[in-house]
């Protein structure tokens, strides 16, 4: 017991005496929280809109009206010809025409369906589509009120963006950077520290010495399990009162889950730390094996229920993936424990068969 | 104490120990003498059961390097190449840590290091990484030793060391020997094998000749002489073209010579005059020899 | 003209750190000058100041006739350098090597060929010309290391630690090629941990805490330190270093 605290002492003491490492360990979160958060946003706003109405009804003037009232949209044309659709997309006068149908309202009294056309600049496809769904969604809150006002109308369906109404960003990203963060500070720091022991010889002792290679590994362990817990509170801190991310549900599992997630990615350093024998191998491993499929296949930037079967089956494997659905349940929807069960099964089974086979790996010799 | 009996070692394609043998008596300094690349670490790694040879046996104190390995690495003291110490703690810190790690206390075997260590404690709260190389090869050496150990093995302790450190190393071993600890030494510097009691010479993963540093220079066949002229390398040249030469070679102010008649022809503006052998010779002639055959 | 080296009163300072103080020094065109002193005792600096790599602080000097100060790209065209660390690329061939050493120094096409040719045969390297560099023992390694170090014919050659856990038999040969470059006219400047090689410079200076504290023929050092080999003379004045590295 006594040499596995002096063990642990000495990682403290090479990770406090390292200004970089420190500034990675807690820097890095901040960081990646406020660019997230503030900078790199796919959150649109100021959606120039023109308008081509040939029908100049109540109704029209109704949704245009809205449009303009609305703080995510620009007005810029409301008199445009349909033959000006084009000009205005490509001179950047809007970024999105509305075109009428003829006679909009009266077929729509009639009950007969009446058209209206989206025409979006879509040279960036995903803020296009974005903005195409903010449009729709204001036009569909529009027919809701006549749906309620004049019964006489057909029922048009009520489409709310749930958890998220306001479409904010950040609220995604906030479990996106800690599944990354912890993969960070985990499965690379983990791994760095074991084989710079590996490089300046100094694992070479460790290994002739009477030891327990669990103690090493424990000793490895800890200290980034520990810094670990402290970043997973700072980003939390930062999303609630800083990005005033809603926490919906409770700190207590967020923290557990959390805890299985960090005994995952320190499982993974320690698999790293075998069969790396230079700091820039390890470094290079943890980033293309682990940090890229966290980034592209966990769901942080694209959608899981996109991907392609292949990719969706491959994302299985990634811990972050359930991990970020966990925490996005927990934190955003604030959705009850019962309803994590998967998240939480599959997470605990990849770490116990993770520190099993690293434990196993982990050698008594040099070899 | 130490017996390694016809060691082979491959890796991948490259062989770097080709059937080594030899005995290390208790109590004695042996020195394996032999240039970078020679199979000298290899060799001290399977003995401190880093890892494991491909054929032959090597025991410590009757213990077996693969069987026995955790019986071992509580017996011996080692220090590796590189000095393996934490560059980013201090020195106290270093020797405390090991001291730990052999579940041990700076205060139950400080008289062992006392000596060696005591120099250092001026700098106890110095980091490692800002010590000079014989500052670290002191730290590394009480580090070794803090637990102890039965046989002290050490990997080129004196590489990156300068000669007057070098010469302070000697005479600290020489003390501990007394203390009754066998010491096994590495080193690609010929002229520390008289500080040994008994030297093996490595060369290419084989042992050329295992004995103590008089012998070997006694077992050297030929007369040995010196020789000296005003541009040694003209004169390196016209011995070489002669057919009783046999052998020459440069060596420091003088060149090396050996003939092939007893007598020693009498040259014009040169002076020659008889040498004794020293280790580094009877290496040359050795290796030579070996590569004849 | 027949100084390939000549420094006045060389100094370099880290912040208040001396690392070269003040030394002054001559070296003639074909000598072979050994720079010997303790780890930390200002090599390395002093080396780099006079292949151009560092500029002084203070003080003056001139490398095979070019300014320190002022020409020192002028200066790398003009010398050869080779260090124990960082000689030839070991996943480039023989040959390749060479090749690449070449075109850096400007040795014009048709030439490469024809001196790499000439310069592998008198090494009997021509039959490894395609070998991988990794592959070769690190004796040879060290003498095709000088060779591309000598290949564009410079006026003097810097070796810092050449033959650094070298086996003694290929130490000798390495000599050889350095005493045959001296004797065509090359400069050579060597740095060593191994004091008998000391004994084969012509002259030596011996470095202790960034000043110079003797220079002579190993001969008259020994004599004048009453000592019976280099290493007793080195011994001698290392002791006095005060500082550590």
């Amino acid at each position: 017991m006594k040499q596995l605290i002096s063990f642990i002492q000495k990682e403290f003491r090479h990770i406090f005496r390292d200004r970089r490492t420190m500034l990675l360990l807690l820097g890095m979160p901040t960081a990646m929280m406020i660019l997230f958060g503030f900078a790199i946003t796919t959150e649109v706003k100021n959606i120039n809109v023109a308008v081509s109405d040939a029908s100049h009804d109540e109704r029209t003037r109704r949704i245009i009206n809205a449009l303009a009232e609305n703080e995510y949209f620009n007005l810029r044309e409301t008199a445009s010809r349909q033959r000006e659709t084009e000009r205005v997309l490509s001179d950047g006068t809007a970024d999105i025409v509305v075109v009428f149908d003829e006679n909009f309202d009266e077929k729509l009294t009639r009950g007969e369906k009446a058209g209206i056309r989206l025409i979006a600049d879509a040279s960036d496809p995903n803020t296009a589509i974005t903005k195409i769904n903010y449009t729709t969604s204001l036009i569909k809150g529009v027919e809701s009120d006549w749906a309620t006002s004049t019964p006489s109308g057909r029922i048009i369906p009520n489409v709310r963006m749930l958890y998220n109404p306001q479409m904010k960003s950040a609220y995604n990203f906030v479990p996106g950077v800690m599944g990354l963060i912890l993969m960070l500070i985990c499965a690379m720091m983990t791994s760095i520290s074991i084989v710079r022991e590996k490089e300046t010889g100094t694992m070479e002792l460790l290994l002739v010495s009477p030891v327990k290679p669990i103690y090493v590994i424990l000793s490895k362990a800890v200290p980034y399990f520990v810094i670990a817990c402290v970043d997973v509170l700072a980003i939390l801190l930062l999303a609630v009162f800083v990005l005033q991310v809603p926490l919906l549900g409770s700190v207590v599992w967020i923290m557990v889950i959390s805890f299985i997630y960090i005994a995952v990615c320190l499982a993974l350093g320690l698999l790293i730390s075998t069969v790396a024998h230079t700091q820039v191998a390890a470094v290079l491993i943890s980033g293309v094996a682990l940090m890229m499929p966290a980034m592209l296949l966990s769901g942080m930037i694209y959608p899981v229920e996109n991907m392609p079967v292949l990719l969706e089956w491959l994302s299985s494997a990634i811990p972050a993936r359930w991990y970020i659905t966990a925490v996005k349940k927990l934190m955003i929807q604030g959705l009850d424990i019962s309803y994590l069960w998967k998240e939480l099964v599959v997470l605990s089974f990849m770490a116990g068969f993770l520190l099993f086979v690293s434990i196993k790996k982990f050698n008594v010799r040099l070899q | 104490m130490i017996v390694a009996d016809n060691i082979h070692k491959n890796y991948r394609e490259v062989e770097a120990l080709k059937g080594v043998g030899f005995t290390v008596n208790a109590g004695e300094i042996f020195g394996l003498i032999g240039p970078d690349g020679a199979g000298k670490t290899t060799l001290f790694r399977i003995l401190t059961t880093l890892i494991t040879a491909d054929s032959g046996r090597a025991t410590i104190d009757g213990l077996d390097t693969v069987t026995d390995f955790e019986q071992i690495r509580k017996r011996i003291g080692y220090m590796p190449g590189k000095f393996a110490l934490y560059q980013d703690l201090t020195v106290e810190e270093n020797l405390k840590f090991y001291a730990t790690v052999f579940n041990t206390t700076v205060e139950e075997n400080y008289e062992l290091v006392r000596e060696i260590y005591g120099q250092l404690e001026p700098f106890a709260n110095r980091r490692a990484g800002a010590l000079s190389g014989g500052m670290k090869q002191k730290l590394a050496l009480s580090c070794a030793l803090i637990h102890r150990p039965a046989v002290l093995m050490l990997d080129e302790p004196t590489t990156g060391v300068d000669p007057v450190s070098r010469g302070e190393f000697q005479s600290m071993l020489e003390r501990l020997k007394r203390q009754g600890i066998t010491i096994l030494i590495s080193t690609p510097y010929m002229d520390e094998a008289n500080r040994c009691d008994r030297i093996a010479l490595i060369q290419n993963g084989k042992i050329l000749t295992v004995d103590s540093p008089d012998k070997i220079i006694a077992s050297y066949p030929d007369s040995l002489y010196a020789a000296k002229s005003d541009n040694n390398y003209r004169l390196l040249g016209r011995l070489n073209e002669r057919p009783d030469v046999k052998r020459c070679y440069v060596s420091g102010e003088y060149l090396r010579v050996t003939f092939n008649t007893e007598a020693v022809p009498a040259l014009d503006g040169v002076e020659i005059k008889p040498v004794q052998p020293t280790v580094e010779d009877c290496f040359i002639y050795l290796n030579s020899k070996r590569n004849n055959l | 003209m027949n100084n390939a080296i000549k420094i006045n009163n060389l100094t370099k300072k880290f912040g208040n750190f001396t690392a070269v103080d003040n030394i002054s020094f001559d070296v003639q065109k074909g000598e072979i000058f050994g720079f010997l002193g303790a780890n930390g005792a200002g090599k390395t600096t002093a080396m780099r100041m006079l292949c151009g790599l560092s500029v002084p602080t203070s003080g003056s000097g001139v490398v095979a006739g070019f300014d320190m100060t002022t020409e020192s790209e002028k200066i790398k065209r003009n010398i050869g350098y080779m260090s124990q660390k960082f000689s030839l690329y070991e996943d480039l061939t023989v040959w390749e090597n060479f090749r690449y050493y070449a075109a850096i120094y400007g040795v014009r096409g048709r030439e490469i060929a024809t001196r790499t040719t000439g310069m592998l045969r008198e090494l009997n390297f021509y039959a490894d010309r395609d070998t991988l560099v990794k592959d070769l023992p690190l004796g040879w390694k060290q003498k095709l290391a000088f060779s591309t170090a000598v290949f564009h014919r410079p006026e003097i050659v810097f070796l810092d630690e050449p033959t650094g856990g070298v086996d003694p038999l290929t130490r000798r040969q390495f000599w050889e090629l350095i005493y045959k470059a001296a004797e065509s006219g090359v400069t050579i400047f060597v740095t060593t941990h191994y004091m008998d090689e000391a004994e084969y410079c012509d002259r030596v200076s011996i470095m202790v805490d960034g000043r110079i504290e003797a220079m002579d023929s190993p001969a008259n050092l020994k004599q004048h330190f009453g000592a019976d080999s280099m290493d007793g003379v080195f011994r001698q004045l290392a002791r006095k270093a005060q500082r550590t590295d």
